[in-house]
């Protein structure tokens, strides 16, 4: 039956002036938009498949295609808007769970937008960070309660404190979990690249540690989530920290589903799964119901891999986010990584992504504050994750107390991803969010890590040339010092949560 | 000396190597004009081969012993002294096919000019071949192998 | 180092190219028969035809020798190689000392025992320059509208397309049961007869000209085995060529059907090399020693003789039977063992009339030992390179004659070492 209360998103037009019938577009549309008619010898397209990615825009030499919003308007409704009617339409038509990729895109307010950053005026004079040494290492593990120093013979000074393992990193900006098996081997293998090069780590998800990048695992975390996929006591010794992954930003409180279509032979040896079934990760780990079930796994893994790596544990925010994280601390957690509720995804159900979790921004604030309250701040690492969308995203976190951020949706656009969402449907256009060899051929790796090179190098430079403007010549200082922050247009209330002043105090 | 290598794994199929050299070739050297009016007259000279998932482009080769050179029975195949480049000269060309039937690689092909056969010339007189540059997935690279395995 | 050449065609070029790629400045002296510069000499029948003009027939451009450092001495005939003494005498009288020697002296037309031919005006062979211009200029003087050309190979079909496009009546008289017939089969001969008769051009195949007749010394008619006379005004005898060693016969160099040279393109003297179509040449496909008068082979074999004069050691490896021939409009190619058939040959093929095409390959144990393409003739060169490299292709055999042949149709490894390189990995 025709889906004919299904309406296009998108209306793609071409511009005849322009178009040399070159078909390009044809051979890139994986939606199998556009067609070449052989007798009349033109390209056609059916708009109605379009998912808005810009594939074929992209790659058409000419610029003849232009893709705007269907406007096909509905009567002005605030209330019942055209998405909303529009997802009632396709849930009437198909009676399942709507799905969707990537993080909540509703027009929430972003609170970074709402924070600015200070500089320095006459009595604090700034650093130029191109005469002027800057420091953006970032150790990330356990911090000791007190330091104890030996002092020899001759004076001189040595530490007696014995550290608990630590993560250095060149810049505060790791890449978050993303698994090979949601996403391609070239975008898997590009972001392990780039991350040694830039020395700081990527996050393999919970999908395995393929063979191949067994070379990067100096540079790479490892995920053990309710799945448990790829785990065995080699992939905990191999990587450089090990990540318990409790929940996610995108869909709190629900697992995950791979479909059968994307576990290939090489998907199915990753995650140690028979090849073509559904990857199915539990919601909760059946084995965790309590924060001493979660104590119990951490000093499993702890106990695995000799007291040699930090153990960082990974919750998505949620109303008493502080609570879980000051637990996850007391269980052992070295890193807590909190994934705020714009967090990506590769498939979520819409109605979850949409309407579930708090933003980082307040939960980061929160839990920063609750371990300081606690006295128990120094025993772990805080990691805030959840739509960092550039440099001062990531600035503004460290001022409000993340140690270091993870990012994942900048990551992937940096790869090329055009947020159409569209992961789940394992037909993504640009070769990262698939697994059908056609597709994924299209991602270059070494383009791929250069790229994301290049964006951690640029956003780097960034930061330095804020902190320098700040009179900070080391991140560290930056830290925690929410007197850098001010905020506008905000509530008492949220001033208050996010523990800085309004603008103009 | 440099030479064109395609990365089969890589090579999305596009086939904007064979416009954009197409252009590189045509009179007016604008990609609309030469795309719709002068298409029929000029040969892309590199060809996209496809065959399931596999697909790369392919140029001529620039052989050390060149067998469309040896084969050539006008003379208008010669090598660049200096670059090593293979070129052909369609003044001289008359379409004997020699060359098309000596290339192993199959990179000579009948010419759309006239009647005369069509090869790459590693685009004599750009900064770099257009192919290479405009592959939007670098999966031709313009580099010399022989000298890397010295 | 003193080189000295003799001639000046495809071998002897290739020679000049190979000795200055080893050698930059030893002395090169070049001795030709023909006065003029280089030339190529299958474009003598686009020249009778009017295709191209004299200013296109240079086989290399105008200041080749001067570029080179080669001293030609054109229009010098050399009728004697004094092995011993390492000289050569001239028809002129001169003579010339070397320290190597490369005896390129080409092929000479063969022209049979025919009754009346001796002497009478009118009838040609069509090997050099100097054939076509004098058939141009029989045609412009004499009233001709009839021709016929005997022989039925390479040379005759050109010849005969160049008096077509000078607007004569023109018969093709061929021995065997067709066209081409060292190389092509009945099915490709068809085309190519279909080609000549849309043409207006009539064959005459099984048979051969019995006698010239002729009318105050001038060609008037031929009569044809079987009797039936043919009336014509002019007549090319075609039939072939041999390789040009009469005026070695004194020198006591190894000479079997053409100089006989080993792997190196040495003759049987020190010092002297040989290249072309005078030389009977290694063919690897037949396995046996033969003169291969084909210009890609001399040109080669030239340039390696070359490289072997000025002290590169190089091979030559052998060659096969080649050629592409467009006879009008009908683009043709052949390699190899073309019509080889029965045991131990397995032909593939396909034919398809409305398109005027024909695809045949022949296999030898899975190898490629011969090809023929008409009218398609698109990527012929990977079959040319599959032969020469010897290729299995038992595994790709439905593939070979399929419309979407190409590298990828090979294994990957095959495709990997022809793009990238010997040694050279991708
Ligand atoms: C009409 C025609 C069409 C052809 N078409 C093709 C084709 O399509 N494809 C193909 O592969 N081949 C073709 N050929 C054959 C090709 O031309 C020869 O294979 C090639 O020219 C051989 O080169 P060569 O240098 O060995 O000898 P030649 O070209 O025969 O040259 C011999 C040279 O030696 C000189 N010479 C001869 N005797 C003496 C002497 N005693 N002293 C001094 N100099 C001497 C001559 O002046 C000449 O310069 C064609 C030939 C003809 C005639
Ligand atoms: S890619 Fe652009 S120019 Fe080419 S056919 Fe499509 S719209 Fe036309
Ligand atoms: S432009 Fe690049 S990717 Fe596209 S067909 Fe050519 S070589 Fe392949
Ligand atoms: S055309 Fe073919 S034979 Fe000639 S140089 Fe190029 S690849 Fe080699
Ligand atoms: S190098 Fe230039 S001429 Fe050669 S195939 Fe590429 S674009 Fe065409």
């Amino acid at each position: 039956m025709r889906k004919w209360l299904v309406e296009p998103d998108f209306i793609l037009t071409r511009d005849p002036d322009r178009c040399i019938n070159c078909q390009v577009c044809v051979r890139q549309c994986a939606n199998d938009v556009h067609v070449h008619d052989e007798e009349a010898d033109l390209v056609q397209s059916d708009s109605e498949k379009c998912v808005g990615c810009h594939r074929c825009a992209a790659l058409c030499p000419t610029q003849a295609i232009s893709i705007e919003k269907a406007s096909l308007e509905f009567r002005p409704n605030g209330n019942w808007t055209a998405d909303r009617i529009r997802a009632v339409y396709k849930q009437a038509e198909g009676g399942g769970i709507l799905l969707s990729g990537m993080g909540n895109d509703q027009t929430l307010p972003v609170l970074w937008d709402h924070m600015v950053l200070n500089a320095s005026q006459v009595t604090n004079p700034s650093i130029d960070p191109l005469r002027e040494p800057m420091e953006l290492v970032t150790y990330l593990g356990r911090k000791p309660d007190r330091l104890e120093l030996n002092r020899d013979a001759n004076g001189k000074v040595s530490l007696a404190t014995e550290l608990a393992p630590q993560l250095r990193l060149e810049t505060p900006i790791m890449f978050s979990a993303m698994s090979y098996g949601s996403i391609s081997y070239n975008a898997s293998f590009s972001l392990a690249r780039a991350a040694q090069a830039a020395g700081t780590f990527a996050n393999t998800g919970e999908g395995g540690l393929h063979k191949d990048f067994r070379p990067y695992a100096k540079n790479l975390i490892v995920q053990v989530a309710s799945g448990r996929f790829g785990v065995d006591p080699d992939y905990l010794n191999v990587a450089a920290a090990v990540e318990i992954k409790i929940g996610q930003g995108a869909k709190p409180g629900i697992g995950g589903h791979l479909p059968a279509e994307k576990v290939d032979a090489q998907v199915s040896a990753t995650r140690m799964i028979p090849e073509r079934t559904d990857a199915l990760s539990p919601a909760p780990h059946h084995d965790i119901y309590s924060i001493e079930d979660l104590r119990q796994l951490i000093y499993g893994i702890k106990e695995a891999t000799q007291y040699t790596k930090p153990v960082c544990v990974k919750i998505s925010a949620v109303h008493n986010v502080a609570a879980i994280a000051s637990g996850a601390v007391r269980a052992g957690a070295d890193i807590v990584a909190i994934d705020g509720f714009r967090g990506g995804t590769g498939a979520a159900p819409t109605v979850i992504r949409d309407n579930v979790g708090i933003p980082i921004e307040l939960a980061l604030a929160a839990v920063d504050a609750r371990l300081r309250d606690e006295g128990i701040r120094h025993q772990a690492s805080i990691v805030a994750a959840g739509s960092f969308r550039s440099s001062a995203d990531v600035i503004k976190a460290i001022a409000l107390g993340a140690d270091a951020v993870y990012i994942g949706t900048a990551a992937l656009v940096a790869m090329g991803c055009h947020l159409c969402q569209k992961c789940y449907t394992g037909k993504c256009n640009w070769g990262i969010a698939t697994q059908d060899p056609m597709l994924t051929k299209r991602l270059n790796a070494d383009v791929a890590t250069r790229r994301l090179s290049n964006l951690l190098r640029g956003w780097s430079l960034e930061i330095k040339e804020m902190l320098g403007g700040m009179g900070i010549n080391a991140i560290e200082s930056l830290r925690g010092n929410r007197e850098h922050l001010r905020g506008i247009a905000l509530s008492d209330r949220d001033l208050n949560i996010l523990g800085i002043k309004a603008a103009g105090e | 000396m440099k030479r064109i290598y395609a990365r089969e794994d890589l090579c999305l199929g596009c086939r904007l190597c064979e416009i954009h050299c197409l252009v590189a070739h045509s009179k007016s050297r604008r990609i609309i004009s030469a795309m719709t009016r002068e298409k029929g007259q000029i040969t892309p000279r590199c060809k996209v081969e496809e065959s399931g998932q596999v697909t790369f482009a392919l140029q001529c080769r620039h052989c050390e012993h060149a067998r469309c050179l040896e084969a050539c029975m006008t003379g208008a195949i010669t090598r660049d002294p200096a670059t090593g480049v293979v070129l052909h000269n369609a003044d001289k060309c008359v379409g004997c096919w020699m060359c098309l039937m000596s290339c192993p690689v199959g990179a000579i092909q009948r010419g759309r000019e006239g009647h005369v056969a069509s090869k790459c010339d590693l685009c004599q007189g750009e900064a770099a071949p257009v192919c290479v540059a405009n592959c939007p997935n670098e999966a031709l690279l313009f580099e010399d192998r022989e000298e890397r395995k010295k | 180092m003193n080189y000295l050449v003799i001639g000046n065609s495809a071998a002897a070029v290739g020679a000049v190219e190979g000795i200055r790629s080893v050698d930059a400045e030893g002395k090169i002296t070049l001795l030709a028969a023909e006065p003029d510069h280089t030339y190529s000499r299958p474009l003598i029948s686009y020249l009778l035809a009017g295709k191209v003009g004299p200013e296109r027939l240079d086989y290399r451009p105008a200041d080749f020798y001067e570029k080179f450092k080669v001293e030609a001495k054109l229009g010098q005939e050399v009728v004697a190689v004094d092995t011993a003494a390492h000289t050569v005498a001239t028809k002129a009288g001169e003579k010339f000392s070397y320290d190597r020697l490369l005896i390129a002296t080409g092929g000479r037309p063969f022209v049979p025992e025919i009754a009346g031919l001796a002497g009478a005006r009118g009838a040609f062979t069509f090997t050099a320059l100097d054939d076509a211009r004098r058939i141009d200029q029989y045609l412009k003087e004499s009233a001709v509208k009839e021709a016929v050309v005997l022989g039925g190979g390479m040379i005759g079909l050109k010849a005969a397309e160049a008096l077509l496009a000078r607007g004569l009546q023109v018969t093709v008289v061929e021995l065997a049961d067709r066209l081409l017939s060292t190389s092509f089969d009945r099915a490709a001969s068809e085309l190519l007869e279909a080609a000549l008769e849309r043409r207006h051009a009539a064959v005459c195949l099984g048979g051969t000209v019995e006698k010239v007749i002729a009318n105050n010394g001038a060609v008037s008619a031929v009569s044809l085995t079987g009797g039936r006379e043919l009336a014509c005004q002019l007549l090319v005898v075609a039939i072939g060529v041999v390789p040009n060693v009469e005026f070695l016969k004194s020198s006591g160099l190894k000479l079997g059907r053409g100089l006989v040279v080993d792997d190196h393109l040495r003759t049987s003297a020190p010092d002297v090399y040989a290249a072309g179509d005078v030389v009977e040449g290694w063919d690897f496909l037949a396995e046996t020693k033969r003169p291969l008068p084909i210009l890609p082979l001399a040109c080669r074999q030239g340039r390696i003789a070359g490289c072997n004069m000025a002290g590169r050691d190089e091979s030559y490896l052998g060659g096969m039977p080649m050629n592409a021939i467009e006879i009008c409009d009908l683009p043709t190619i052949s390699v190899g063992l073309a019509n080889a058939s029965g045991e131990p040959y397995e032909v593939l093929a396909v034919r398809n009339p409305e398109r005027r095409t024909y695809r045949k390959v022949v296999l030898r144990e899975n190898k490629i030992v011969g090809l023929i393409l008409i009218g398609d003739i698109d990527r012929a060169g990977i079959f040319t390179g599959l032969i020469e490299n010897k290729v299995d292709v038992g595994p790709i055999k439905h593939l070979l004659l399929a419309e979407e042949f190409g590298l990828l149709s090979l294994d990957s490894e095959y495709r990997k070492h022809m793009v990238s390189g010997p040694g050279i990995e991708v």
